[in-house]
């Protein structure tokens, strides 16, 4: 997932996510409640209007197709799957529980199939019930709709690859099998997968009606089953949620009562806008990147109310593989070579919010290894241990070999102050290592989509990814594998184009293996993660930090590693 | 000089030199020029301050950079050490004019320096946009005012279609759109991002402001007595227009150059802030200002600075404007206003 547009990022081992855990308490401003769920919904605390700041819109409101940070933590609190992640603090949020599924599924059949039974008496926000029909709509939806991970996430069930192919007809009679009489709702999948559960938590698998268009809703709105609804959507003024009439909590695990009676996400505000409106108590919450430039002055005027959260998650650079210059390997690696991670970690906000990176799954991850092949000293053949600093002859010297030196190339970012700064400096690399570079700011708005779909011929970008759920695969196969690469579609998450056959191969062995052994499952993806960054599809910058700040009359933060801050607890009365 | 007093003025001068004198007189025109002499000198020094006092390439971010200060070096983007100790705040003043005399902005790079070069492409793009303007304007006029009739309506009405939309409205649209694609007209191709794309659509958007009155002031001309006589003595109409008329028009134009000039470097300023004119790396002070806003809380002067050169630069422009305008005005000169 990434930040603004979405979010679909990777995993991290529980023993990971505890030890990441505790250095977040440490490293953050805010107190820690540790990985329980909250206590009980304290009634006299209900109330008020919460307001969140951004400088754009996130895109469509769809819940199958949005696959943004900024909506996908407002789905927590709207849209709800037969499983969910737990309402609990750090780690304990990649708890999957049960959510309109009365229990987690029986798993038979060598766990190629998964038996749930719905829960009775849950309605959506239209006063209509929740039926096994709606189950089965909405998995088909995944594929009528061209969600982004319709190929990544849920090929595996049976039938999916005929609704791949053939999306406007999709069918799932065999792979989702559902009984009105028992409320049972019966997931056949082609073959065992260990993420399969964390897949079904996530909002693109969320229950819709299935009356629901067979096409991305964008602005219109779907009725929703969790505490809110959302009551109008404008992309260029505002979004506002109100509670849904509905709503009754059927499992405080997996979707508690909010607080706030209202949510207004009010959209056009420059960074440095939001953050005024914050100190003010104008906002509760913003969005987007602080800028630099009030870093320093929120971190010592504000401090009790910045929270500082560690992520797995990493800001990186697509670089088109079927596109010149960078159809070719060596002008890939020269970029990888020339970039100054410690420059973009500045540009971030400096060494507190972020750490420089090269491999492609973060610091802390399921099957991270400690290695960088382009830094200074660093190979291909002779990774060093981290990144240490930029190697611009090599880079030069690559461009050189390469034959692609003059060559003009385009970089798409976002037109956010922080995305625009990096730009610069990006800029600033690639023609210092021979490119006639220019830069193209785009707004968030429709950045992320813009760079997935080939028909822009985008060379290179600037994106972001945040897990989606505790899984290499999250990372490596949602982001590189040739499912995920769709040309002519705003939903290719495969932004580089990138397709090694004899990796999907291994990448696949690697899944199947994790359900057997794990560990030695992350080693083959440790292992996968070299021969990738070997191929250098993309450039990886950094893993940053989130930095939340919110109003002095916000109380109740809460901040879940899924999907970051919990904003239907938040507390404003 | 009061009204009692009369400039003297020799009848049998050239209204050319009467009009050079009278604006060698006026203070105004000096210390506009004055002003505008220094802007313009320090934008031609542009590249020995960068490579030969400041020792910088001012297109080039450089984050990293570390730069001595009495013996102290220091982080030309230098990590807070406050409180949680976040953020990076770009180096201030040094107020010395090696290296960082304005400070830096958030790349790492002079400001000083990027002033300079800013100042070259503003005012290279305002003078061009002007001249544009005002060569596509005269010829306009002329044809219009002098042919009448149906050439006069079809320019007109096209003058008219210009003039519909809001001059920042219609810059903004017309950049937006060249701004990635580039312009093909006929055998001119201006790429994508070249500052030949400003220089066009701002020198367009003025042209109904200069060809109206210069339109207007070629039918009055063209009723004139002289140049009656002219058609009537048979005198082909190019010699009418460049010898009969256009020497009287040639004033109104001289009083509008500096007031376009002003104008398009404001609008090249606009577009630019607004990253639809001079793109990055490149630098302009509509650039410069945007590069500052991200840091008017910290460094405000990499915003004020290239703010105060545009309100000194279109004060001077407007000043000397003015000082034209009387210098050429024969009632002026008589009531010895100036």
């Amino acid at each position: 997932m990434r930040k603004r547009p979405l979010i679909l990022a990777s995993v991290l081992a529980v023993a990971t996510l505890l030890l990441s855990a505790c250095s977040g308490s440490n490293n953050s401003a805010s107190t820690s409640t540790g990985g329980s769920s909250f206590g009980a919904y304290e009634k006299d605390k209900a109330g008020g209007i919460v307001t969140f700041v951004a400088s754009a819109a996130g895109g469509t409101l769809d819940p199958k197709v949005n696959y943004t940070a900024q909506y996908w933590q407002l789905y927590q609190a709207s849209y709800d799957g037969l499983l969910g992640f737990k309402y609990a603090d750090d780690a304990g949020s990649f708890e999957i529980v049960p959510n309109l599924a009365e229990a987690l599924p029986e798993v038979s059949n060598d766990g190629k199939t998964l038996t749930f039974k719905l829960r009775k008496g849950i309605k959506f926000s239209d006063g209509s019930d929740v039926t096994v029909n709606d189950v089965k709509a909405s998995f088909e939806r995944i594929f009528k709709v061209l969600s982004p991970t319709a190929g990544g996430f849920y090929n595996g069930i049976v039938g999916a690859d005929v609704c791949l192919k053939a999306p406007a007809t999709c069918k799932l009679d065999q792979g989702v099998v559902v009984d009105a009489a028992t409320n049972s709702v019966v997931l056949n999948l082609v073959a065992a997968d260990e993420t399969i559960q964390s897949k079904l938590a996530v909002p693109h698998a969320a229950i819709n009606p299935a009356s629901a268009p067979a096409k991305d809703a964008g602005t219109t709105i779907i009725p929703t089953t969790g505490p809110y609804m959302y009551k109008s959507y404008d992309p260029n003024k505002e979004l506002i949620m109100v509670r849904n009439p509905y709503f009754k909590e059927w499992s405080h695990d997996a979707q508690p009562q909010g607080y706030p009676d209202e949510i207004h996400f009010k959209f056009g505000l420059t960074a440095t806008a939001q953050v005024t409106a914050v100190q003010n108590d104008q906002a509760n919450w913003m969005f987007d990147p602080i800028p630099s430039d009030r870093l320093n002055e929120i971190g010592t005027k504000y401090a009790d109310q910045v929270h500082i959260q560690p992520l797995t998650a990493m800001w990186y650079l697509p670089m088109n593989v079927n596109l010149a210059p960078f159809n070719n390997v060596k002008a890939r690696q020269a970029v990888n070579y020339a970039l100054d991670r410690a420059a973009m970690v500045k540009i971030f906000g400096g060494e507190k919010l972020a750490a420089p990176v090269c491999s492609f799954l973060p610091p802390g991850f399921p099957g991270h290894v400690d290695y960088c092949q382009y830094t200074a000293g660093g190979s291909v053949e002779s990774p060093a241990s981290a990144w240490t600093a930029p190697d611009i002859e090599m880079a030069k010297k690559l461009v050189e070999e390469s034959g692609t030196k003059g060559q003009k190339v385009g970089i798409v970012v976002s037109d956010d102050e922080v995305n625009k700064q990096m730009g610069e400096y990006i800029q600033s690399v690639l023609t210092e290592i021979g490119y006639k570079a220019t830069l193209k700011p785009i707004s968030g708005n429709i950045q992320f989509t813009y760079i997935q779909n080939t028909n822009n011929k985008v060379q290179i970008s600037l994106s972001q990814w945040y897990q989606d759920y505790p899984a290499a695969s999250d990372f490596l196969y949602i982001l590189l594998s040739c499912g995920s690469f769709t040309p002519g579609s705003d939903s290719s998450i495969n932004m580089a184009g990138y397709c090694n056959k004899a990796l999907d191969v291994k990448m696949q062995k690697a899944m199947t293996l994790g359900l057997t052994d794990p560990a030695a499952a992350n080693k083959m993806w440790g292992d996968i993660d070299k021969e990738v960054m070997a191929d250098a599809p993309v450039a990886v910058a950094f893993t940053p930090k989130q930095v939340d700040f919110i109003s002095k009359g916000t109380k109740n933060y809460h901040f879940s590693k899924q999907y970051k801050m919990f904003v239907s607890q938040l507390q404003v009365k | 000089m009061s009204i009692n007093e009369p400039a003297s003025v020799t009848l049998s001068e050239s209204p050319g030199k009467i009009a050079l004198r009278t604006l060698a007189r006026d203070r105004r025109s000096w210390i506009s020029l004055s002003i505008l002499g220094v802007i313009l000198l320090l934008a031609l020094i542009a590249p020995f301050y960068a490579s030969s006092i400041a020792h910088t390439d001012p297109f080039k971010s450089t984050l990293n950079a570390t730069i001595n200060i009495g013996g102290v070096t220091r982080q030309v983007l230098e990590p807070s050490t406050e409180g949680l100790g976040l953020g990076i705040t770009p180096i201030g003043p040094t107020g010395r004019p090696g290296a960082y005399f304005l400070g830096a902005d958030n790349q790492g790079r002079d400001v000083a320096a990027r002033l300079l070069y800013g100042a070259r492409n503003t005012l290279f793009i305002g003078a061009s946009a002007a001249l544009v303007t005002i060569l596509l304007s005269l010829l306009i006029g002329l044809i219009a005012g002098y042919r009448r009739g149906f050439v006069d309506s079809v320019l007109s009405r096209l003058l008219d279609v210009i003039w519909a939309f809001p001059v920042y409205l219609l810059s903004i649209s017309l950049s937006v759109v060249l701004l990635t694609s580039g312009l093909s007209l006929g055998f001119i191709h201006v790429g994508p991002g070249s500052i030949a794309l400003p220089i066009f659509i701002i020198g367009i958007v003025y042209i109904p402001y200069v060809a109206r009155p210069i339109r207007g002031q070629v039918l009055a001309l063209r009723e004139r007595e002289f140049v009656r006589a002219a058609v009537g003595s048979g005198a082909k109409h190019s010699t009418i227009i460049f010898r009969e008329i256009l020497p009287n028009v040639l004033p109104s134009v001289l009083v509008f150059i500096p007031i376009m000039f002003a104008l398009a470097m404001l609008t090249e300023s606009a577009l630019s802030f607004l990253s639809i004119g001079v793109q990055p790396p490149q630098a302009s002070w509509g650039t410069i200002i945007n590069d500052g806003l991200g840091l008017l809380y910290t460094r405000p002067v990499v915003a004020l600075a290239p703010g105060l050169l545009i309100v000194l630069t279109a004060a001077s422009l407007n000043l000397f404007g003015d000082a034209v305008r009387d210098g050429l005005d024969p009632k002026t000169r008589a009531r010895g206003d100036s």
